[in-house]
């Protein structure tokens, strides 16, 4: 679906520019916008905003184990299992060993690219 | 929380004598914190998508200006691919648009917790929502409460904006000269970012209801991105949110 004026407009330098500030800048920030003035009415201790937080960090956990599970780009190569191996492993080590972010990282970090080298991806 | 890879374990904690520290000074320790391994992952993130953008075909500015203007990897990601296939600009929009929904629960999470009521400013709250993406709201929700009520807003825009700006200038060299990484670099630099998310934001949980939505996001998304994509993120954190919203709340006060 093209408007009638972008056949026109589509080859001139500053086009990708508008569209990188309407679709892009505004598409983004205006959601941040709403959650500024909707969350301003919250109160800190309300029952309201536990559950917003909730719904907050499920969410950012479904971003988390989509990266995990369906990535794009050139990680499509490796196995599905190689991944969740690595992750696991990767948060289990920063469980285990006095919750530091780095060695969760490292562990994750480490069996991917040795998985990776192993099977000859 | 003893993590001492937490930016803040350095000394950054409410000491004796921190009613005299000025905002500025709270901006600029903030922005101190910055320099951290969430930067890091964050950059290499960006690297990953420096090499999109580039074979993509868009030019070092737009890439730059997106970059900045956008702060949403996903939305960015979107708009990219948009641009390259000559998409227009309201199924672009919309496309976007969708990618970002989820921006705002998690501005409305964490507004709360850096407003003074009757003296931050609205203009104030919404510069630094600008900066609000995954890495940044992690941070926040993990790092802001140990501080002063007065000090997390200061403190917040002085991270977030040496954040945005240096990761920004990052995706610019990183245009410049990756032209292609060896593909278990570039797989490497893919992994970094979920397994920090996953760790830090189980870090950042301080209620059981965090850490049971977080769970509960972890098991739905894959299963609504299968079976509702688009807005899957969307059912995930609503129906995973409020699952583990209610399973708690009966735990803590019974059927009441």
């Amino acid at each position: 679906m093209m408007l009638p004026f972008e056949a026109a407009v589509a080859d001139t330098w500053w086009w990708p520019y508008v569209m990188i500030l309407v679709a892009g800048w505004i598409a983004t920030d205006m959601w941040r916008w709403i959650g500024v003035l909707a969350g301003g009415r919250l109160r800190e201790d309300g029952e309201l905003l536990i559950w917003v937080r909730a719904v907050a960090t499920a969410l950012v956990a479904g971003v988390i184990s989509k990266l995990i599970l369906f990535p794009t780009g050139v990680i499509e190569a490796t196995p599905m299992w190689l991944r969740l191996l690595a992750a696991l492993a990767g948060f289990a080590a920063y469980l285990g060993l006095g919750r530091r972010v780095i060695v969760g990282v490292l562990v994750a970090e480490v069996l991917l690219i040795g998985g990776w080298l192993l099977l000859g991806l | 929380m003893a993590s001492s890879s937490s930016p803040l374990s350095s000394g950054d904690e409410p000491r004796p004598g921190d009613g005299e520290v000025s905002s500025l000074q709270w901006f600029l320790r903030g922005g101190r914190a910055a320099v951290s391994l969430p930067a890091l992952i964050l950059m290499a993130a960006f690297v990953g998508y420096a090499g999109l953008a580039r074979g993509t075909g868009l030019t070092l500015a737009e890439t730059l200006v997106m970059a900045g203007l956008v702060w949403a990897l996903p939305s960015i990601v979107v708009l990219t691919g948009a641009i390259g296939t000559g998409l227009g600009i309201v199924p672009a929009g919309i496309a976007v648009a969708l990618a970002s929904v989820r921006l705002m629960p998690m501005t409305m999470a964490m507004i709360p917790m850096v407003k003074v009521p009757g003296r931050t400013k609205t203009w104030q709250l919404l510069y630094i929502s600008h900066f609000i993406a995954v890495t940044a709201w992690v941070f926040a929700m993990h790092n802001l409460p140990k501080l002063p009520r007065e000090a997390r807003l200061p403190y917040f825009a002085g991270f977030s904006t040496l954040l945005t700006s240096s990761v920004t200038c990052v995706t610019g060299i990183a245009y410049l000269l990756v032209d292609e990484l060896p593909p278990a670099v570039a797989g490497g630099l893919f992994l970094l970012t979920p397994v920090y998310f996953l760790c830090s934001l189980w870090g950042a949980s301080r209620l059981s209801s965090d850490k049971l939505s977080m769970i509960a996001g972890l098991a739905l998304g894959p299963l609504f991105y299968t079976f509702a994509p688009g807005l899957d993120l969307l059912w995930t954190g609503l129906v995973g949110g409020t699952l583990a919203y209610g399973v708690t709340r009966l735990r803590r006060r019974g059927l009441s």
